[in-house]
């Protein structure tokens, strides 16, 4: 443990924060300030290895003639792959490039629509089923195991699962919704334009709404007791008490659920990569970016989409911490 | 009667919630007990009871070399990814330091990285390491998505304890390291089982990676082997093995979740969604 | 034991090339059960002529995958795989990362299926070489036909026809699930055989030249399109715009489809203990347009050497075994799979063991290739433009018209450098 305060000499930052810290300089909070960065560092190279060096290099190739056979000897092209316009040289031209491209829009439209429209579900559903989960009831501890069940099961194989399920001829969603006569003939659920996107938020709002109960109902528990135990003596009804004291507790606990979740929504792969594969309704930017990595010639381009989707994913983190007020770092 | 009303309202959302969560399972293991054209035919109760589909996914000893690979390497990155997090939290959380915010706000950042936008530059960076084709080089990179996670939680986590349980350690003089390991971890223990499982399953689940960066039959995890699983012919989905590999991929997750279930919700409730 | 021991050291001995040292060697395919336990099979037979030691890498069956998969290793020069079996529609785009076979195959070249040789030559270089090739064909009811006295289609509008007459009696009948005609119709590479096969065989071409013109935008391809946009929701399901062959087959197994557009694995499947149509099909080439022939979508599986490869000789000596006649003739006999050497349709041994690879043999005379070796590393992007533009027109988003017109302006902008 001595080897703890030996460690990296303080560096420039850590001596300037003494400033914020207590006025009193002492060799103690030296000591911290050291050891802080000795336990950040090995966190800090990981994290720069696995995630900050590749996305680097994502960045970079976006602005290159990279294909995936040239990515060692790729030549700075600048906007090209962003936007470019072609001069025939016979008085036509053509636009090319990600922002030029229909399909990429498309794709942006696609995941904003499938992010805002399974969170909000997920929240509502997730609020439900954690507001019950909090009442005490016979066999609430089985109910609650059993929510947690499609979290559990590997999003590859939910898919797979659901893909069966939502099967026009043999699929037991037809069969059940036709025998309670809500449609007279069987839906092609994953093949329909119309019809797709609904089975893939569906899956989605199935598999993860247990993650949102558990966040939700985590919160719901740390509202104490006596709250309504003196609302029920003061005989507020229910409902008032739920929009004026549980819902504002919990406010903390559904936001950070929210932004958990909307996070991992913008960036849906598998799901719809093994539910609704190469369906133009249903591709997602994650999806665009891979098929132009991996599966077009386009390498460059598929670079530069997952660049953009960084930037916009970026901008409706830190847009939804200042509207929502989160409270990140260190102080209480 | 509002009273009974009420109370069968509730009963009536309480059974919908356990079919909404649990159908979709049964009816896999529905399909998985079934054989032959009885897979094209809807049924809502088992009619037939085949074993068929279980006896051949386990007495395939490369399925059961996969099974064993992804409890080791679900079991690791939990392992590694818990250490690294607990001094990384304690640092950000309790030591105040310029960039703690930045650096914060960066590890999100990294959370919030589309796997299939760093697939290019990771792989190249695990041949450079030599892990190409090994179980660590899964296990290095699913510290993209675990390290985030850990670290995000036990900060806010560690950053409600109250300031007096560190004080009369730093008193008594003991280094940043004891305070970790004998003050903050024994009162962590609900947070870890949380985080812990959460990156299991994350770590379990995985495909794409699992896909990528190992390339032997011995080395694979299980989503992969099962999208591997394949019938007589390219075109043919034997959609009863799928199912028998998929619920026996399953229930071991549900068996930890069952057993843990009480420590998630605590180990939430402690402090991990604190805004 | 000891005398097979024994049968295994002669045979080392008799068969290995003076001066040829023992490699280890890697070869990955998809996996699909009884291909791979064949492939193993003929690898112990290799290892044994060869004293080369063969590790078999088992891939996703997905098509799709492989390839993402392929094309990243190839990419890293990854030299730890030295031979890979391939699409027949991958040639043009992985062309660079394999080595070219023109020369050591040259004398045996010349057995295989023309179609399939040129489908796997880029610019003149051999990129892959045939292990065994697949095609399409239509699968009948015979015994509906016989109730209603039809003969097997020959033409698409005699198949439309047949297909509403038997299907709407059999559901006044009271067989309410029966449908005229199933195919693959999903937005995936499947849609772009199926609907190649439609255009082709009606004279409109193979949407892009094996010149590397853009040809879609004709009067006989908008024809093709709308005629099958006319099966939606008449003798083919709705949800034929999901369906892939197992869903095709699903339907067609249990007894709900007339017709059925698959490939050869289907007939083992629907000839099956448990199958209630056992017994009661056969299978036809597909149906020719007006003013066209018959055109069977040209599948199948190749085997290329990697460029990066530390023991190209060895991998070489492989390639050729896999394909040489004998084994191919293990492949039809054990597993149907359809031989690219022509002579063996004629092989006695294969017509009484596997009648139906010998039957298969007009269909693959007739099939036709993917725009892939033309199109190069486009091909994917070509091919989603094109089954894309084709769901869409299924599905009524759109006339085929002003779809086609839309695919032939996407597909010039590919084309834009990318090939001549």
């Amino acid at each position: 443990m001595a080897n703890v305060s030996l460690g990296v000499p303080p560096t420039e930052k850590a001596i300037e924060t003494e400033e914020l810290g207590p006025v009193r300089r002492s060799t103690l909070s030296r000591q911290r300030l050291r050891a802080a960065w000795l336990f950040l560092l090995p966190m800090i190279v990981v994290l720069a290895l696995v995630a900050g060096w590749p996305l680097l290099r994502t960045i970079w190739l976006s602005f290159t003639d990279a294909t995936l056979d040239t990515i060692g000897t790729a030549e700075f092209v600048g906007f090209r792959n962003y936007w470019e316009y072609v001069d025939y040289g016979d008085g036509t031209g053509e636009y090319f490039g990600l922002l030029h491209d229909p399909a990429w829009w498309g794709s942006v439209w696609n995941t904003v629509y499938y992010a805002s429209i399974s969170v909000v579900l997920e929240t509502i559903l997730g609020l439900v089923f954690a507001l019950v989960l909090n009442a005490e009831f016979k066999g609430r501890a089985l109910v609650r195991a059993a929510v947690l069940i499609p979290w559990a099961i590997p999003t590859v194989v939910s898919a797979k699962m659901w893909a069966w399920m939502l099967n026009d001829q043999f699929g037991i969603i037809n069969d059940m919704l036709m025998t309670l006569g809500i449609i007279s003939s069987p839906v092609a659920w994953t093949a329909n334009p119309d019809t797709a996107m609904w089975a893939v938020i569906m899956v989605d709002v199935w598999k993860t709404t247990p993650f949102m109960t558990l966040l939700i109902l985590a919160g719901l528990q740390m509202v104490p007791g006596d709250v309504y135990e003196a609302a029920k003596i003061d005989g507020i009804s229910p409902v008032k008490v739920f929009f004026k004291v549980t819902l504002p507790l919990i406010r903390p606990a559904i936001l950070v659920a929210v932004i958990f979740r909307a996070l991992d929504a913008l960036r849906v792969f598998d799901l719809i990569y093994v539910l609704t594969p190469n369906n133009s309704q249903t591709k997602t930017m994650s999806v665009y970016a891979q098929e132009n990595l991996f599966q077009f010639n386009q390498f460059a381009q598929g670079s530069a989409a997952s660049t953009f989707l960084f930037l916009i994913i970026a901008f409706i983190t830190l847009f939804y911490i200042k509207v929502a007020r989160l409270e990140f770092g260190g102080g209480k | 009667m509002p009273a009974i009303l009420r109370q069968t309202g509730f009963y009536l959302l309480v059974a919908f919630i356990v079919l909404f969560s649990v159908f979709p399972f049964y009816y896999a293991m529905l399909t998985s007990l079934k054989s032959g054209t009885g897979l094209f035919q809807v049924n809502y109760l088992p009619r037939e009871i085949a074993w068929g589909n279980y006896a051949a996914i386990l007495s395939d000893a490369t399925f059961l070399r996969n099974l064993a690979n992804s409890v080791f390497v679900a079991s690791v990155v939990v392992v590694i990814s818990l250490f690294l997090a607990v001094t990384a939290a304690y640092a950000l959380s309790r030591i105040a330091f310029r960039g703690r915010t930045l650096l914060l706000l960066t590890v999100l950042a990294v959370s919030m990285f589309p796997q299939i936008a760093v697939l290019a530059g990771l792989f190249e960076v695990i041949r450079g390491l030599g892990l190409y084709n090994t179980l660590y080089s899964l296990i290095f990179a699913y510290m993209i998505f675990t390290l985030p996670f850990t670290v995000w939680v036990l900060t806010t986590f560690m950053r409600d304890l109250p300031i007096e349980i560190e004080e009369a350690a730093i008193v008594d003089g003991a280094s940043p390291f004891t305070i970790v390991t004998k003050v903050f971890l024994p009162l962590m223990w609900p947070a870890l089982v949380t985080t812990g499982l959460l990156a299991f399953i994350a770590a379990w689940n995985e495909f794409l990676f699992a896909l990528t960066f190992v390339s032997n039959n011995d080395t694979r995890t299980v989503p992969v082997a099962i999208a591997l699983l394949s019938g007589a012919s390219a075109q043919e989905i034997p959609w009863g093995i799928i199912m028998a590999a998929s619920v026996v991929v399953t229930v071991p997750l549900i068996v930890l979740v069952l057993i843990f279930q009480r420590k998630i919700i605590s180990g939430l409730t402690a402090g991990g969604v604190k805004g | 034991m000891l005398t097979r021991k024994l049968i295994a050291a002669l045979g080392m001995t008799v068969f290995a090339v003076p001066g040829a040292i023992a490699a280890e060697i890697s070869i990955v395919s998809g996996s699909v059960g009884p291909d791979i336990a064949e492939l193993r099979a003929q690898l112990d037979e290799f290892e044994k002529q060869s004293q080369h030691k063969v590790t078999i890498v088992e891939m996703p069956a997905s098509t799709t995958d492989q390839f993402g998969q392929y094309r990243l290793w190839l990419s890293a020069q990854n030299a730890d795989i030295d031979v890979y079996r391939t699409d027949v529609i991958w040639a043009g785009q992985l062309a660079q990362h394999f080595v070219d076979l023109t020369e050591p195959m040259k004398d045996v070249v010349g057995d295989h299926l023309p179609s399939v040789i040129a489908s796997q030559t880029v610019n003149g270089k051999l990129v892959a070489f045939p292990m065994f090739t697949d095609a399409p064909a239509l699968y009948y009811r015979t015994d509906l036909l016989e109730k209603y006295g039809k003969e097997p289609p020959k033409t698409w509008e005699e198949l439309t026809a047949t297909a509403k007459e038997i299907q709407d009696a059999e559901r006044a009948a009271g067989n309410t699930g029966m449908n005229g005609f199933v195919f693959q119709g999903a937005p995936y590479e499947g849609l772009t055989c199926d609907a190649l096969e439609w255009v082709a065989s009606s004279g409109g071409g193979q949407i892009v030249s094996p010149e590397g013109d853009i040809t879609i935008n004709n009067p006989q391809a908008v024809a093709a399109l709308e005629m099958a946009k006319g099966w939606v929701g008449t003798i083919a399901p709705a949800g034929v715009l999901a369906y892939q062959e197992e869903e095709s087959r699903g339907v067609w197994q249990t007894g709900n489809a007339v017709f059925m557009r698959n490939w050869p694995y289907a007939y083992a499947l629907g000839n099956g203990a448990d199958s209630p149509i056992k017994g009661k099909f056969e299978a036809v080439p597909l149906p020719a347009g007006s003013g066209g022939s018959s055109a069977a979508c040209l599948g199948g599986w190749n085997l290329a050497v990697s460029e990066y490869s530390q023991e190209k000789e060895a991998a070489i000596e492989l390639v050729r075994f896999l394909a040489a006649p004998e084994q191919q003739k293990a492949r039809a006999l054990g597993n149907a799979r359809l031989p690219t050497i022509p002579a063996l349709y004629e092989d006695a041994e294969i017509k009484e063991k596997a009648p139906l690879v010998a039957a298969w043999g007009q269909v693959v005379a007739a099939a036709v290739p993917r725009p892939s070796a033309a199109t190069q590393g486009q091909y994917n992007e070509v091919s989603q433009n094109f089954w894309t533009a084709v769901n869409e027109t299924l599905a009524g988003r759109g006339d085929a018209a002003s779809n086609l017109q839309r695919l032939e302006s996407q597909l010039r902008r590919l084309k834009r450098n990318a090939w001549k």
